[in-house]
C-alpha cells in the first residue's frame, strides 16, 4: 500500500506531518528520505507540533540525534555523517526499543540494524515549492494505520 | 592552559576486519583514559596537583557524554576531587576567557556545525539565549551547500575559500524573520541555492561555483553580523565574542571586525584551536563553575538535550 500527498509549501508539508502524528504510537520507526531542501526538517517540525513538543525542532545533521519531549518522546536522527563503527557505538537499539517515535534520515546507513516494521516516508521535489510526499507502510500495524489515515479527510489541506 | 589533547591526535588502534561492538566501545573507553594520561603528562601534573575536574554534561550524543561523565566521576571519586559539570555551549563561549577577561554585559555569537546561537552574558556564567536557529545551523548550511557544489566534507572551509574567488552576483534570500527576533533560519537560503543550481542546469546554463559560494557566504554573513550588531546595541554590551568552529571563516571574521572596530564594543575571537570542540574550553567553563562553587554530585549523568547554564 502507498499513500501520496502533494505539498505546495513548507507550511503544507508541516501540516501534512501534523495530521499524521496522532496515528503514531510509542516505539514507531519512521524513515525519512528526500534530497537536500526537500523539507525533511519541516516534516519533522510538523510531527513535533502534532506531538505537542514546545522546543524548536531543527536539523539533526551535525548532532546526529536530537531528542525532544512531547506527549511522546521524539528522536530525530540523521545518519549521513555516520560510519559503520560509529553506528554500532551509538546504542541505536536502545532508542528503537524505547517508547518514543524515531524519525530516521539516511536510514540505509544503518540497514543491518534497521527494524523491519516501519513507515517509509519519501519527500520528492517536483518543482521549486512543490513536493510529493509518499508514505509506504511496512508491517501490519503500519498498514492498518495507513488505512485509517487514508480515510482522514483534510490531510494536507 | 597547560595541555589540550584532542582524541584524533592519538594514534588509533588498528581496527578489526568487521565491527565488533564490545571492541568498538572498549576502544572509546580506552581513548578517554589515554587522553587523561596524555593531558596530565603534557601539563606535567598528577592528580594530587588538581583542584577539581570539569566534564561536559550535555548536550550531545548520550553514548559519548556517558563515557566522559563516567570517566570524570571515577577519577574524581578515586582522587577525592570536586566535579564541575559544564554545558557544551558554555564551553564554546568561555573559550574567550583563555584570551582575555570578560566585560559584562557581553554577547556571544556561537556558530558551528550544530549550533547557531546568540547568547547574552549578564555576568560571570550567567547566560541567556536570545536567538537560535529554527532549522539548519550556519555551519550545516555551509556543509550542505558544499555537498551540492560537489565539494568534499566538511565543506564549510571549502566554501569559504571558494567564495574568496567569486563575485556575489546571484540574488539569494536572507531570512530576517520577525522584526525584533534574534533567531536565524538558513533552510530557505539553502533551498534557494539548490533551486538556482537546478534551474540553471535545466536551462543548460553554466553557473560559476565560486559565485554561488560568494553569494551564499554574503547572505549568511550579513544576517549573522547584522543581528549580532543589533543585539549588541539593544543590550548595550561591552564585549562581543565570536565562538564555535565557523569562527574560523575568513569572511565572517572580516565582517565582524569591520562591524565592531569603530565601536566601543570589544570584539574577541578565540584562536582557532579553541573554537572547534576541545578540552581547554571545557576547562575554561569549568573554571567559572569552580569560581561559583557549582559542583556536581555522584548522580551526574549525560543529558543529550541539556539547556544552557
Amino acid at each position: 500500500m502507498l499513500l501520496e500527498y502533494t505539498s505546495t509549501s513548507p507550511e503544507q508539508t508541516l501540516r501534512t506531518a501534523e495530521t499524521i502524528a496522532p496515528y503514531l504510537k510509542g516505539g514507531d520507526i519512521l524513515t525519512l528520505d528526500g534530497d537536500l531542501g526537500a523539507g525533511k526538517t519541516h516534516f519533522t517540525k510538523g510531527l513535533a507540533r502534532g506531538l505537542h513538543i514546545q522546543e524548536v525542532v531543527n536539523s539533526p545533521t551535525f548532532t546526529i540525534i536530537k531528542e525532544y519531549e512531547g506527549i511522546l518522546p521524539l528522536y530525530h536522527m540523521d545518519f549521513y555523517r555516520l560510519d559503520d563503527v560509529e553506528a554500532e557505538e551509538m546504542g541505536l537499539e536502545e532508542y528503537f526499543e524505547n517508547n518514543g517515535i524515531c524519525v530516521l534520515e539516511w536510514a540505509e546507513k544503518i540497514s543491518p540494524i534497521l527494524p523491519p516494521e516501519r513507515l517509509q516516508i519519501t519527500i520528492q521535489r517536483v518543482g521549486e515549492n512543490k513536493r510529493n510526499i509518499r508514505l509506504e507502510p511496512v508491517g501490519e500495524s503500519f498498514i492498518e494505520r495507513c488505512k485509517e489515515l487514508e480515510n482522514h479527510e483534510d490531510i494536507s489541506n | 592552559m597547560l595541555s589540550n589533547v584532542v582524541a584524533s591526535q592519538i594514534q588509533s588502534h588498528k581496527r578489526f576486519g568487521g565491527v565488533v561492538p564490545e571492541i568498538a566501545s572498549r576502544h572509546h573507553t580506552e581513548n578517554i583514559t589515554l587522553i587523561m594520561e596524555q593531558a596530565m603528562a603534557e601539563a606535567e601534573v598528577t592528580f594530587s596537583d588538581l583542584d577539581g575536574l570539569a566534564v561536559t554534561e550535555g548536550p550531545g550524543l548520550v553514548g559519548a557524554l556517558l563515557i566522559g561523565v563516567n570517566a570524570a566521576k571515577a577519577a574524581a571519586f578515586a582522587h577525592q576531587l570536586p566535579l564541575y559539570p559544564v554545558h557544551h555551549i558554555a564551553g564554546h563561549i568561555q573559550a574567550a576567557r583563555l584570551e582575555r577577561e570578560w566585560k559584562y554585559p557581553a554577547l556571544a555569537l556561537v556558530v558551528s556545525g550544530g549550533h547557531t546561537e546568540l547568547v547574552l552574558l549578564h555576568g560571570e556564567g550567567e547566560y541567556e539565549v536570545i536567538g537560535r536557529t529554527r532549522d539548519d545551523a550556519a555551519g550545516e548550511a555551509y556543509d550542505k551547500v558544499a555537498r551540492t557544489l560537489g565539494l568534499p566534507y566538511p565543506g564549510g572551509p571549502q566554501v569559504d575559500k571558494l567564495a574568496e574567488e567569486g563575485t556575489e552576483d546571484i540574488a539569494l534570500p536572507i531570512a530576517w524573520l520577525e522584526e525584533d527576533s534574534y533567531d536565524f533560519s538558513f533552510s530557505g537560503l539553502k533551498s534557494a541555492v539548490m533551486n538556482t543550481l537546478h534551474n540553471a542546469k535545466q536551462r543548460g546554463e553554466q553557473i560559476e561555483p565560486a559565485n554561488v559560494a560568494a553569494s551564499f557566504q554574503a547572505s549568511v554573513i550579513e544576517v549573522l553580523v547584522e543581528k549580532t550588531k543589533r543585539a549588541a546595541e539593544n543590550y548595550q554590551v561591552r564585549q562581543v565574542v565570536l565562538a564555535g568552529g565557523v569562527a574560523a571563516n575568513q569572511g565572517l571574521r572580516r565582517a565582524m571586525e569591520k562591524a565592531f572596530t569603530a565601536s566601543d564594543v570589544e570584539l574577541t575571537i578565540p584562536p582557532f584551536t579553541y573554537c572547534t570542540d576541545n578540552a581547554a574550553m571545557i576547562g575554561a567553563a569549568g573554571h567559572v563553575q569552580w569560581l561559583k562553587g557549582n559542583t556536581a554530585g555522584w548522580e551526574l549523568n549525560g543529558v543529550p538535550g541539556l539547556a544552557l547554564y
